[in-house]
C-alpha cells in the first residue's frame, strides 16, 4: 500500500432516502491492478463506482483519490473515466467524434486529437470505423467505442459498470481476454463491476464480494474460490456442495457420517461447521475406492463435462462435474483429497477468518494456501 | 403486414382524409384558377405575385410568425430544460399545459378584459401613476397574446425531447471532463433539436395564418395571410383570390416542413 495506493474508501456510508446502500465500506486499491466488485444486483457495487466517478456523494466517510480527499469534487475534475453499462455513446456523433469528445473538451490541438483518437481506435481494433454512425455499430463494436472513448483521456482509473452484460456469450468471453490484455498493457487501474462470477474470476487481480452494501470477502480469485468465507460467498462464486459437518479436532472433520482428514484447524473441538466441496474436485471411481459412495440420481450433459447429482446414504446430495459418464441408478465412489474440503465457520468475519488462516498455516509449518494455489491454478484455467 | 382486415380498419380514415383533406384541397386548387367572372384564368396568381399589397402582406405574415416563434422558443426552451430538472415535473407540466384546454377565443377575450382602457392592467398603471395607455390593438399586444397562446405547443415537444435523453449520456459527458455548460452545449442541446424542430413547425406554420387574434387583439393593424383569406371569402366574396392565397400558404407550409425536417442521420437510436 502506501505509495501504490491510488484510491481509498474510509468508512463510507451512502444513504438514498431511507435505505442504506453502503454500510461502512473501507478499502485501498493499488495502482495498475484489475479489481472486481462482485455481487448480485442491488448490493451497492454500482454505487461505489458512482462515488468514485463523482456522480453521487457520500453520506459519511471519505474517498481519497491520489492522496487527496475528493468527496465533493465534480466528475469532470477527476482523472477517472467510466465505461457505462449501456455504453452511453453520444447518438448524434459518429465514432470519431465520440472518442474525441474528452480531448475536444480539453481543447487539445486538432492534430494531436486525431493522433490520439486513431491510436485509441486501433487499440480496440476499430481502425477504419471513424466515420461510422453509432446506430450502425453492433453491440460489441459500441462497447469498444465506449472503451476507446474512456481510455483516450488517459485516466488513472477506469471504471467499468457491467460493460459485458449486454453481449452474447462468445463475444463476452472474447472481450474478457481483451479487457484483461488491455489493462495489463496500459497499466491503468481497472475497477470492474459485475454479477457474473466467471467474469470476475477470469479477469481480476483482486475480487471484492459484496452483499447488501457491505464487502463480505476480498482476495485473489483463487483465494475466494478455494477459501470462501461463508455460504453466501461459496454459493455466489461458483456451484458448490455445501453440507453441515463437525470439526472433531484440528485437521479432522466429520460429515456425511464419516470422518475425513482435512487441512483446516484453529477451531474449538466439536464445533459445528459447513463443508464446501467443489463439484469439479471429485474424482468418480469404483465404490470401493471412493471416500464417499453415492447413487446417481441424474446426469446432465453440459458440453465440457457431465453434471451428476448423486445421493449418499445419509441423504446429502452431491453435485459432481466429471468427464466420465455414469448411469442413473448406478452406485459410484467419489474420491477427493483433504485439501478439497473447505471448512467454513458459521458467522465468522473476514478479519477473524484471515487471522485464523494465517495462524494454522504457520503452525502447520508450510503454507497451506500456497499448496492449494499451485494445485488449483490448472483447474481454474480450465474452468474459465 | 397489411392484411385484408387491416385495410378494412383503415377505411374510415381513408374516407376522412378523402372528404376533409383531399377534396377541399382539390376544390381550393380549382377555385384558385377561377376569375371573378367565373372563367378559367391564372390571373389570380399573376395578381398575387405582382401586387405589392399581397407581397407585403406575405412578408409581414412571415415576419410576425418569425417573431412569435422566436419569442416562444426563447421562453419555452429554458422553461422546458428547467422543468426536466425539477422534482414534480408532472405537476409543473400540467400547470403549463392547462391553458391549452381553454378555447382560444375565450383566452383572447380574457386578454381584451385585461388590456382594454378600463382593464386591470391599465387600472394598475393608473394607480402607480404611469397613467392609462393604449395597450389593446397594438403590435405588441398582438405578439404578447399570440406568444402566450403558442407557448405550450413549443414547450411540450422540447420538454419531451429533453426528457428522452438518456441520463447516462449526460453523465458520460461530465465523466469525460465537460462542465455543466459544455455538457449542455455539446450533448443536451444537439439531442433536443428534434423537439425544437417540431416545436417550430407547430408554432410557425399556424402563426402564418392567425386571423382571429389579428382582429380581436391586433385591431386589424396586423394583416396576415389568414386575415386576407377570411376577408376574400367572407367580405369581398372573391373566392378565387382567397383560394390562391390559400394555395400559396399551403406551399409555404410544405416548404417549411421540408426545411425543418432535419437530417435523419444520428437521431435514430
Amino acid at each position: 500500500m502506501g505509495d501504490k495506493t491510488i484510491i481509498s474508501f474510509k468508512g463510507v456510508h451512502k444513504q438514498y432516502d431511507e435505505s442504506m446502500i453502503l454500510k461502512n465500506v473501507s478499502f485501498d486499491l493499488e495502482k495498475g491492478k484489475f479489481y472486481t466488485l462482485l455481487g448480485p444486483s442491488g448490493c451497492g457495487k454500482s454505487t461505489i463506482l458512482n462515488l468514485i466517478a463523482g456522480f453521487t456523494q457520500v453520506t459519511s466517510g471519505d474517498i481519497v483519490l491520489d492522496g487527496k480527499k475528493v468527496n465533493a469534487l465534480p466528475p469532470n475534475k477527476r482523472k477517472v473515466n467510466t465505461v457505462f453499462q449501456d455504453y452511453a455513446l453520444f447518438p448524434h456523433m459518429n465514432v470519431y467524434d465520440n472518442v474525441a469528445f474528452g480531448l475536444k473538451i480539453k481543447k487539445l490541438p486538432k492534430d494531436q486529437i486525431k493522433e490520439k483518437v486513431t491510436e485509441a481506435l486501433r487499440s480496440v481494433r476499430l481502425t477504419g470505423f471513424e466515420k461510422r454512425e453509432i446506430a450502425e455499430m453492433s453491440g460489441g463494436q459500441r462497447q469498444r467505442v465506449a472503451i476507446a472513448r474512456a481510455l483516450v483521456n488517459e485516466p488513472e482509473i477506469l471504471l467499468l459498470d457491467e460493460p459485458l452484460s449486454a453481449l452474447d456469450l462468445k463475444l463476452r468471453t472474447e472481450m474478457q481476454y481483451e479487457l484483461r490484455e488491455l489493462q495489463q498493457r496500459l497499466g491503468i487501474t481497472f475497477i470492474f463491476v459485475t454479477h457474473d462470477q466467471e467474469e470476475a474470476l477470469a479477469m481480476s487481480d483482486k475480487i471484492f464480494v459484496m452483499k447488501e452494501g457491505e464487502i463480505v470477502q476480498s482476495g485473489t480469485p483463487i483465494d475466494i474460490y478455494d477459501e470462501p468465507l461463508n455460504k453466501y460467498v461459496a454459493d455466489f462464486i461458483g456451484e458448490s456442495n455445501i453440507v453441515d459437518g463437525k470439526m472433531i479436532k484440528d485437521y479432522k472433520v466429520e460429515f456425511a457420517g464419516k470422518t475425513f482428514d482435512c487441512v483446516d484447524g484453529g477451531m474449538p473441538d466439536d464445533e459445528p461447521v459447513e463443508i464446501v466441496i467443489r463439484p469439479e474436485d471429485f474424482v468418480v471411481t469404483r465404490p470401493a475406492l471412493g471416500d464417499l459412495t453415492v447413487i446417481v440420481q441424474s446426469q446432465l450433459f453440459r458440453g465440457v463435462h457431465y453434471e451428476i447429482i448423486g445421493e449418499d446414504p445419509e441423504g446429502n446430495e452431491w453435485m459432481v462435474h466429471t468427464t466420465r459418464k455414469a448411469a442413473v441408478g448406478e452406485e459410484v465412489g467419489l474420491a477427493f483429497e483433504p485439501r478439497d474440503i473447505h471448512i467454513m465457520r458459521v458467522g465468522e468475519t473476514e478479519t477473524a477468518f484471515n487471522a485464523r488462516l494465517a495462524e494454522y498455516a504457520v503452525n502447520n509449518g508450510s503454507s497451506v494456501q500456497e499448496a492449494i494455489d499451485t494445485e488449483k491454478g490448472v483447474e481454474l484455467n480450465y474452468d474459465n | 403486414m397489411i392484411t385484408k382486415q387491416n385495410r378494412l380498419l383503415f377505411f374510415p380514415y381513408f374516407i376522412w382524409v378523402g372528404l376533409f383533406v383531399l377534396v377541399p384541397i382539390g376544390l381550393l386548387i380549382y377555385q384558385s384558377f377561377i376569375g371573378l367572372d367565373g372563367g378559367f384564368t391564372v390571373a389570380n396568381f399573376v395578381t398575387y405575385f405582382t401586387s405589392t399589397t399581397y407581397l407585403t402582406m406575405t412578408i409581414q405574415s412571415f415576419i410576425y410568425a418569425f417573431i412569435i416563434t422566436l419569442i416562444t422558443l426563447c421562453i419555452s426552451y429554458p422553461t422546458a430544460y428547467f422543468l426536466t430538472q425539477t422534482k414534480r415535473k408532472d405537476l409543473w407540466m400540467l400547470l403549463l399545459i392547462l391553458p391549452t384546454w381553454i378555447n382560444v377565443l375565450l383566452k383572447a377575450y380574457a386578454f381584451i378584459g385585461l388590456l382594454s382602457q378600463q382593464g386591470s392592467v391599465n387600472t394598475f398603471f393608473d394607480w402607480i401613476g404611469v397613467g392609462r395607455q393604449q395597450l389593446l390593438f397594438t403590435n405588441a399586444s398582438f405578439l404578447l397574446v399570440a406568444t402566450y397562446i403558442e407557448i405550450p405547443f413549443m414547450l411540450l415537444p422540447i420538454y419531451n425531447a429533453i426528457e428522452e435523453i438518456n441520463p447516462s449520456v449526460v453523465q458520460a459527458s461530465r465523466d469525460l471532463g465537460a462542465n455543466t455548460w459544455e455538457t449542455f452545449r455539446n450533448v443536451i442541446f444537439p439531442l433536443s433539436l428534434s423537439g425544437v424542430r417540431s416545436g417550430i413547425q407547430v408554432v410557425f406554420i399556424p402563426s402564418l395564418s392567425l386571423f382571429m387574434l389579428t382582429r380581436l387583439i391586433g385591431g386589424n393593424r396586423v394583416i396576415t395571410l389568414g386575415t386576407a383569406i377570411e376577408q376574400h371569402f367572407l367580405v369581398t366574396q372573391n373566392w378565387g383570390m382567397g383560394s390562391t392565397i390559400g394555395i400559396v400558404l399551403i406551399v409555404l407550409m410544405i416548404i417549411i416542413m421540408a426545411g425543418t425536417a432535419g437530417r435523419k442521420k444520428g437521431v435514430r437510436r
